[in-house]
């Protein structure tokens, strides 16, 4: 393998081993970390992190991967929307699999609906101006990660009068589930944290976690070495038993955050209650576009009256995004599960803690 | 003379504008003494061997791209596919199916480019078909080539698998990754500036030479859609043997290698066009290594693993951060990720 700059140095198996034979001197408590975001789940598996740490440490998988956590209803209705005429479905690749209740995009998009996969949000826009016959809807979802781009192509759409164009938003936003797994008394000794959507909202939102339940919180990079030193850092305020909010990622993340983003979500969203598949409805947890944007709410535009459906039978993707039980837990798992027929979420996105663990066990 | 400069459904029905086209694009650049009797079927010779044949369709979004086009694909893949047999291909046939509307100097341009990879590959291309079709019921041009190549009758079947045995070493022909990584790049809607071409070639000559030097190859196959991990798998599926592959000694560009980190692919799941696994008893390896390098497109060849007792039917990935985890067979599409 050719090197990469600011890659390879984090995977370097000298420093990997000298940060584990560290977090090996210290850990003396039985502890569970839970590292929150998708993109950690995988790069845990990827790097084979868990082979690196001591008996005393648990890693639990969190609900922070957009598309695991995205409601039945939600795909449910971008389908019901995309059946109609005359409408364009855009949307990030990994929505497409994901199975609502009795369908998927990927299944529609065989059946002759309009589905079209997108890199960024502002490919939406282009595919809305050069379509301007048809109503071009995109698929929000993410967390404050993705949750500016949103907002800026609805800012763009109305700034360039864009009249075809519409945000079907599942947006969510970190903290509050963070707190809800702790309420629900899941026993967590620390938070390994997104820094990638730090770097959007800074760090301040995690205070209310170590001040209210005393819980440490890290906010991590997503590399080999980013991953251990975070643990690192846990382990050292567990240890010493002085939780507070640390960045591992400092080479990114400013604890002010990325102010102009931030302000580009506050003039488009506002806070709202929103379904978690998993977890009900989480006060606000979500973002729902002000009054100011509603002409461009798919919500709005497409008014539809869904009906919640029960989860699949023996799916366990409820208690997987809680940390409550491991993939291998489930009956279906690799079994009726599997990544090219997938019935519960976990599975389908490639950053789900089932589909990771299929991928990637040993 | 073609007088239009779009191929219109008249050329495909059989009419007088068929056999113009037929004439001035197969017929002149496919130029061969069997193709010029234009019968409706090959009169081939075939040296006292066995046969060895195969067929397979092209596809490919966009048509043209860094490295190559879909005609050189066609071209490729079937020569590929006969050559990790053992075989020495000889002759294909190509079919085309074409959307209405299409550019006649773009049907010449991947005729050409056919007819240059043939050549290469030293290949005659014997027979063809051509069907135009209503536009939108197809998406530019569909290729579909087969193939017959030969195999000396005392040449021991290499492309089971079957004498695999634990130590034999893993070889891969050069960079992976490269195929997939630029027509996804070239893909409308990308809008990704980067410097990899396919690395499309016909390895027929590089893997005769590689017989010819007495190499005892076990198993041999083109690493394309599923990349090497597919490959690999599919190489001790249902065996008593595993596979151990060092994730580090797996050549890759570090452009190939960015732009999967970037949407969160990994290069060994991506599409080669020009790359072999090969696997080799032990003591045959530096041998193979030495004849692949002496190659233009084996330039690069590197040893990345061993066959193993342990995990059977299973590949082992050494990651670079020095712990191990299964390389599994891809699942469904890579899908970028969303953050």
């Amino acid at each position: 393998m050719k090197k990469i700059p600011y890659i390879d140095v984090y995977r370097d198996q000298t420093l990997l081993k000298d940060i584990s034979s560290r977090i090996h001197a210290i850990s003396k408590k039985e502890v569970q970390f839970m590292e929150v975001c998708g993109g950690h789940t995988m790069a845990i598996h990827q790097f084979g992190i868990r082979q690196m740490l001591p008996p005393t440490i648990k890693l639990l998988s969190g609900p922070g991967c957009p598309v695991c956590v995205t409601s039945r209803i939600y795909i449910d209705k971008a389908i019901r929307i995309g059946q109609m005429k005359d409408v364009i479905i855009t949307t990030y690749g990994d929505l497409i699999r994901v199975p609502g209740s009795s369908s998927s995009l990927e299944r529609e998009r065989g059946n002759g609906m309009d589905v079209r996969m997108v890199y960024s949000a502002m490919d939406a826009v282009v595919i809305a101006r050069e379509n301007p016959t048809r109503q071009v809807v995109f698929l929000g979802i993410g967390f404050e990660t993705t949750a500016p781009a949103s907002a800026i192509t609805i800012i763009e759409a109305k700034k360039s009068g864009l009249v075809n164009f519409s945000l079907l938003s599942a947006h969510k936003v970190m903290p509050p589930v963070m707190q809800q797994l702790i309420h629900e008394g899941i026993r967590i000794n620390g938070y390994i944290a997104p820094g990638h959507v730090s770097a959007i909202t800074g760090t301040r939102m995690y205070q209310p976690i170590v001040e209210n339940f005393h819980i440490p919180v890290v906010v991590s990079g997503f590399e080999a070495a980013d991953i251990l030193h975070s643990i690192l850092l846990l382990v050292r305020q567990v240890e010493s038993g002085t939780p507070r909010v640390e960045v591992q990622y400092k080479r990114v993340v400013k604890s002010e955050g990325n102010t102009i983003a931030q302000e580009r979500m506050r003039q488009v969203f506002s806070p709202a209650d929103e379904p978690w598949r998993g977890f009900g409805v989480i006060p606000e947890s979500g973002l729902r576009i002000r009054k100011a944007f509603s002409t461009f709410d798919a919500d709005l535009r497409f008014p539809l009256k869904m009906k919640e459906s029960p989860e699949p039978k023996g799916c366990i993707c409820g208690n997987i995004l809680k940390g409550l039980q491991a993939p291998a837990d489930c009956r279906l798992f690799a079994k009726k599960c599997t990544p090219d027929d997938p019935v519960g979420a976990c599975m389908v996105s490639s950053e789900g803690a089932c589909a990771a663990a299929y991928k990637y066990a040993t | 003379m073609i007088r239009t400069d779009k191929i219109l459904l008249k050329h495909g029905s059989g009419g007088k504008s068929m056999a113009t086209l037929v004439h001035e694009i197969f017929m002149r650049y496919f130029d061969n003494s069997i193709l010029s009797e234009k019968t409706d079927a090959a009169r081939i010779d075939v040296p006292n061997q066995k046969l060895v044949f195969t067929t397979d369709a092209f596809v490919v979004d966009p048509i043209f791209f860094p490295g190559g086009d879909i005609g050189k694909l066609a071209v490729c893949g079937t020569v590929n596919d006969l050559a990790v047999t053992g075989a020495k291909p000889l002759f294909l046939s190509a079919s085309f199916i074409i959307e209405e509307g299409f550019p006649v100097t773009d049907l010449i341009r991947v005729v050409k480019s056919m007819a240059k990879a043939s050549a290469e590959a030293g290949v005659k291309i014997v027979a063809g078909d051509t069907k135009v079709v209503h536009k939108g019921k197809c998406d530019k041009i569909f290729i579909s080539t087969s193939g017959i190549g030969t195999i000396g009758l005392k040449q021991i079947p290499i492309a089971t698998g079957k004498r695999m045995k634990p130590g034999d070493h893993i070889i891969v022909t050069g960079y992976v990754g490269d195929h997939g990584t630029a027509v996804m790049a070239a893909r409308e809607g990308f809008n990704m500036q980067i410097r990899v071409r396919s690395d499309c070639a016909p390895l027929n000559h590089m893997i005769q030479r590689l017989l010819k030097a007495g190499i005892d190859i076990t198993f041999m196959r083109d690493a394309t859609r599923g990349g090497v991990a597919t490959v690999l798998n599919e190489a001790v599926e249902g065996k008593s043997l595993g596979i151990s592959v060092n994730e580090q000694k797996v050549p890759c560009r570090s452009a190939v290698r960015g732009f999967c980190e970037l949407l969160g692919f990994d290069p060994l799941y991506i599409a080669n066009e020009g790359k072999a696994v090969i696997i080799v008893r032990p003591g045959d390896a530096l041998k193979a290594l030495h004849v692949l390098r002496k190659d233009q497109y084996g330039r690069l060849a590197a040893d990345i693993g061993t066959i193993t007792r342990n995990n059977p039917g299973r590949v082992i990935l050494q990651t670079q951060t020095g712990s191990q985890r299964y390389l599994d067979m891809l699942s469904g599409d890579q899908l970028p990720r969303i953050c």
